[in-house]
């Protein structure tokens, strides 16, 4: 079995599902109706990255795993999204403000794996890509929209930043996976994204009048690990939410 | 390959005309021939294979245009259908026919004004297109929501005759 590459196929995959199953929680609770309706299309199209990221992660591994197995029949150690998608939904800005900066690592995560000597990756990057285009450019819209609104909301939006801002870092720091399939040329080096991304945040952030956090409170060593299994607490009760139908009668379909 | 040819019992072309009979669930007036997402129609011994690329990563119609396709071909008589799933080339609203944009602008959701969007800019474009009202041909509209009633719609109002209406978004 090709080990890195089924360890960031479940990276690249669990993360979209993560995000999904907390954006689907918005569903008839959206702040207006365009809203609701935008977040959970969003979900339902990070769902299908992720559906098609683990199916391939199953198919690399070749242990029998499907993508419904891989996605509710591991335990949060098994998973390896990012910090970031553990973050409450908390109010719609913190909602917004993750989004925004996931978003746009999505973006330029995607943008490099389209280029991905392994054809099965590039094809799924390629995909994800134009809808991943879509969502940061609405995601960015949005920031600047309540950031530079009233008081009451470029506060709110200020917090939500910062509060976030500290789960970044992880986005960008480079493990022993990640370098072996870089130089493969089948995947990349986050730290490699950092430097686009912080460009597109600052200048979003410019126009919204927000302040952009100390960049250094992005890199503190308990902020990161979830693309290596180590997660915050919010994981278990995310999982036990997304998995319990499987887990309470297993083999249940539709 | 000709003792195999010679089995062939319908031709591929006749079977993508039958094809074009099969509508989108989502949207009953557009043949999913005429969206775009059935790029090749072969066979592998007696089994008709059906190539499709689907549109949006989680677009739920797709399992079911998969089903469709399986019940019509059945019902015309061949007994083993596959359907094999492509991504690459990602499916665009470029290959939407010009058949299928009448149809969308018949049901009353405005065509794709322009080309696929590029992925290059992760700025959104301020010079996009203006998408004419699909009631009353109005140019001036306005964008209400980013996502209309699917993941392929946005939501858009006309500034003259008042009318909302569903935009098919270039993708």
């Amino acid at each position: 079995m090709d080990k890195a590459l089924f360890e960031s196929l479940l990276r690249w995959g669990d993360s979209p599902l993560v995000l999904s199953q907390q954006l689907a929680a918005w569903c008839g609770h959206g702040p207006a109706l365009e809203e609701d309706l935008a977040l959970t299309n969003v979900a339902l199209d990070l769902l299908g990255q992720a559906r098609l990221w683990l199916t391939l992660a199953g198919e690399v591994e070749g242990a029998g795993r499907d993508e419904d197995r891989l996605a509710y029949l591991r335990d949060a150690p098994q998973f390896r999204n990012v910090l970031l998608v553990e973050r409450p939904n908390g109010h719609y800005g913190d909602t917004i403000a993750r989004q925004f900066l996931f978003d746009a690592w999505h973006y330029f995560l995607l943008e490099r794996l389209a280029g991905s000597a392994d054809p099965r990756v590039a094809a799924i990057a390629a995909k994800s890509l134009k809808e991943a285009a879509y969502h940061v450019r609405r995601s960015s819209d949005m920031l600047i929209r309540l950031g530079d609104g009233t008081a009451h909301s470029h506060a709110l939006m200020q917090a939500s930043l910062e509060a976030l801002w500290p789960y970044t870092g992880e986005l960008f720091v480079d493990d022993e996976v990640d370098r072996e399939l870089d130089a493969r040329g089948v995947g990349c080096r986050p730290e490699s994204l950092r430097e686009p991304w912080l460009a597109h945040v600052r200048a979003v952030c410019a126009q919204a009048t927000l302040a952009l956090p100390d960049e250094q409170a992005a890199f503190r060593p308990a902020h990161r690990g979830g693309r290596q299994g180590r997660h915050t607490e919010r994981l278990g009760y995310l999982l036990a939410e997304m998995q319990h139908l499987q887990r309470a009668y297993p083999g249940a379909s539709w | 390959m000709s003792a195999a040819a010679a089995t062939v019992p319908v031709a591929p072309a006749r079977v993508m005309e039958w094809l074009a009979g099969v509508s989108d669930p989502e949207i009953p007036v557009l043949s999913i021939v005429d969206l775009g997402v059935v790029r090749q129609v072969g066979w592998d011994g007696d089994c008709c294979v059906v190539t499709l690329t689907p549109t949006y990563s989680g677009c739920p119609a797709m399992r079911e245009i998969a089903q469709d396709i399986e019940r019509e071909l059945q019902r015309r008589g061949i007994a083993r259908v596959r359907i094999d799933t492509q991504l690459a080339p990602a499916w665009t609203t470029d290959w939407l026919t010009e058949r299928g944009r009448q149809a969308l602008r018949g049901y009353g959701i405005a065509p794709p004004a322009e080309r696929a969007v590029d992925v290059s800019g992760i700025v959104r474009r301020r010079d996009a297109p203006a998408v004419p009202c699909p009631h009353c041909g109005a140019a001036r509209t306005t964008l209400v929501s980013d996502f209309g009633s699917t993941a392929c719609k946005a939501l858009y109002r006309c500034d003259a005759c008042r009318e909302p209406f569903d935009y098919f978004k270039p993708h």
